[in-house]
């Protein structure tokens, strides 16, 4: 049994290895393929030029990481109150049976695929934000709700994870100290649980830049800076799933470095909630 | 942290022995490993096995129509094996002419040296500017199509319509479509960035029936009654002003080949040209050219 228990280890070893290279062969692929052009247009260029005519040689991105990072903002301005609310409501003050539906609800909707999301948005909501605020309706704004939306099931559970995760001694000895339900979760809960909250919302924020299918069917995909939440606009990944299916030569290479550029931007936010996690 | 539902699913599950559970573990996992070591060799080994090869190359335009009829060729002749490549009209024009591919593909006409190839074309393929169905406007001048598409002409009131900015949408850059609009409207200048972007003809074709100020263009095959093709300086999109080329925005496909195609190459291309070839091209919304 022992012996069979080693090579069992080995081979759950082994596998893990090939996951773990997988990553890696992404990576040295990615960098592979994009780092050429960045090289043949210069870092600046690259980045801080809103020119982007990838067939006539133009090869600006700081449009679309702008509109990535306002997308996501959006995203979060929308996502955060609600899901913090929820998951405030559910860990604390909801009665168990409310908490039984609710809970198993909020998760289905994580695995309702974003193309639905999307499709949701260009049927429903574009037309509303058309009709009601002005603008072509496919927008900065329809995508901020639609994500807004998609990582509520992401903040939630782990918000909740990190509320019921502070012990229940705290909130005893706070109502023990004549405090208030609402003055326990606010003065004592919450701070508690806030590294977890932060690590909540990150990962949501890594969902919102990250996610492609739904933003490129409400977002528009204009390549102007946007002045307006009604203003199309194009993220980071809507540039490189809408364009890569024709690409080639150097405009492959530049959809290769957009990805570089995005992977940096999700490594550095998942390095910060592993930091702020680790801190506390 | 897991989340919750993992959790819930792991302590839902049977406390069994340890090593009991590892095994199942394995059990699952050991397929995944043994397709990952797989992998690489068994696409070798099946494209060995066919008779003769044909390449075709060349513009992104004709690509997803050549792919249909190699996808139904092969089909039928599970001897030959057919790749279809992108890469650009004159990247496989220069292709066939050095021989790297049997066929290329193109959607402009042949010039200069070029013109020595064997030419064959096999569609026409109209572009249509289409607008809602409730805008007014029935006719557009090219000029104007071009103003609009470069931002420069922003509100239907300067057409002479009820005022409101006009919503353009137009194709992904590298699309064939995109392109061909570009050669055939707008010449040297670029379409301005305000352009909400589609990566389809059918996406085109929806925003535009649902958003009753925009403007954009798609495959004149492709045309339906969600929407309105617009007359171009009086020439409407039909099937015959394609044909006899009288609407301004129609270009033709072409195979072209090195030598007079023979073999594999020449049983293609009579499928291509064959009525059942045309019927498929006129089925994905080109004009046949028989």
């Amino acid at each position: 049994m022992r012996t069979q228990g080693k090579f069992i280890e080995r081979v759950l070893f082994l596998l893990a290895l090939s996951a773990v290279s997988s990553l890696i062969l992404i990576t040295v692929f990615i960098f592979m393929e994009g780092l050429p052009l960045i090289v043949h247009t210069g870092l600046g260029n690259f980045i801080l030029s809103t020119h982007w005519a990838p067939t006539k040689g133009h090869f600006g991105i700081f449009a679309m990481i702008v509109s990535s990072i306002l997308v996501t903002l959006g995203a979060l301005a929308l996502g955060v109150p609600l899901g913090l609310s929820c998951a405030i409501t559910l860990a604390e003050f909801a009665p168990s049976p409310v908490r039984r539906v609710l809970k198993p609800a909020l998760e289905l909707l994580a695995g309702i695929p974003s193309v639905v999301y999307g499709f949701l948005g260009v049927v429903w909501l574009v037309p509303l934000i058309r009709e009601h605020l002005g603008g072509p309706g496919l927008s900065l704004l329809a995508a901020s709700i639609i994500l807004g939306i998609m990582i509520l099931p992401t903040v939630i559970s782990i918000s909740i994870d990190a509320l019921t995760a502070v012990p229940d001694i705290y909130r005893e000895g706070s109502i023990a100290l004549g405090a208030t339900r609402w003055q326990t979760v606010r003065r004592v809960v919450l701070p508690a649980a806030s590294s977890g909250i932060v690590t909540a919302i990150i990962l949501g924020m890594g969902r919102a830049v990250g996610e492609t299918m739904a933003v490129i069917m409400v977002a528009g995909n204009a390549l102007k800076l946007p002045t307006s939440v009604l203003d199309p606009v194009r993220t980071l990944t809507s540039n490189i799933a809408l364009e890569l299916a024709y690409a080639a030569g150097r405009h492959r290479e530049a959809l290769f470095a957009t990805g570089i550029v995005l992977f940096l931007i999700i490594m550095l936010l998942n390095f910060s909630a592993t930091l702020i996690t680790r801190r506390r | 942290m897991p989340y919750p539902s993992q959790r819930t699913a792991l302590a839902g599950a049977h406390p069994a022995r340890g090593p009991l559970r590892l095994r199942v573990v394995v059990i699952f996992l050991l397929p995944f490993l043994m397709l990952l070591l797989l992998a690489p060799g068994g696409c070798r080994s099946r494209s060995a096995g066919h008779l003769s090869r044909l390449c075709v190359a060349g513009s992104t335009s004709v690509q997803p129509f050549a792919e249909k009829l190699a996808e139904i060729y092969m089909h039928q002749h599970p001897e030959v094996r057919i790749d279809v490549q992108g890469g650009g009209s004159s990247a496989g024009i220069f292709a066939a002419t050095q021989g790297a591919a049997e066929l290329g593909a193109s959607s402009r006409e042949l010039v200069g040296p070029e013109k020595n190839l064997q030419d064959i074309p096999i569609a026409y393929d109209g572009i249509a500017v289409i607008v809602h169905p409730s805008n007014p406007l029935a006719n557009i001048r090219l000029e104007d199509i071009r103003r609009i598409f470069q931002g420069q002409l922003t509100d239907w009131g300067l057409l002479g319509l009820k005022p409101h900015p006009i919503d353009i949408i137009t194709r992904e850059e590298g699309s064939g479509t995109r392109e061909a609009f570009e050669h055939l409207v707008m010449g040297t200048s670029e379409i301005t960035p305000g352009a909400l972007v589609q990566d389809s003809n059918g996406a085109v074709r929806e925003i535009v029936a649902g958003d009753p100020h925009s403007i954009g263009y798609i495959s004149a095959g492709l045309v339906n009654e969600q929407v309105k093709a617009l007359a171009i300086d009086g020439v409407l999109p039909t099937r015959e002003n394609i044909k006899n080329q009288k609407y301004r925005l129609v270009r033709r496909f072409h195979l072209v080949s090195k030598q007079p195609p023979g073999g594999a190459c020449k049983a293609f291309v009579d499928f291509v040209l064959s009525p059942q070839g045309q019927h498929l091209l006129e089925a994905e919304g080109l004009v046949g050219i028989k």
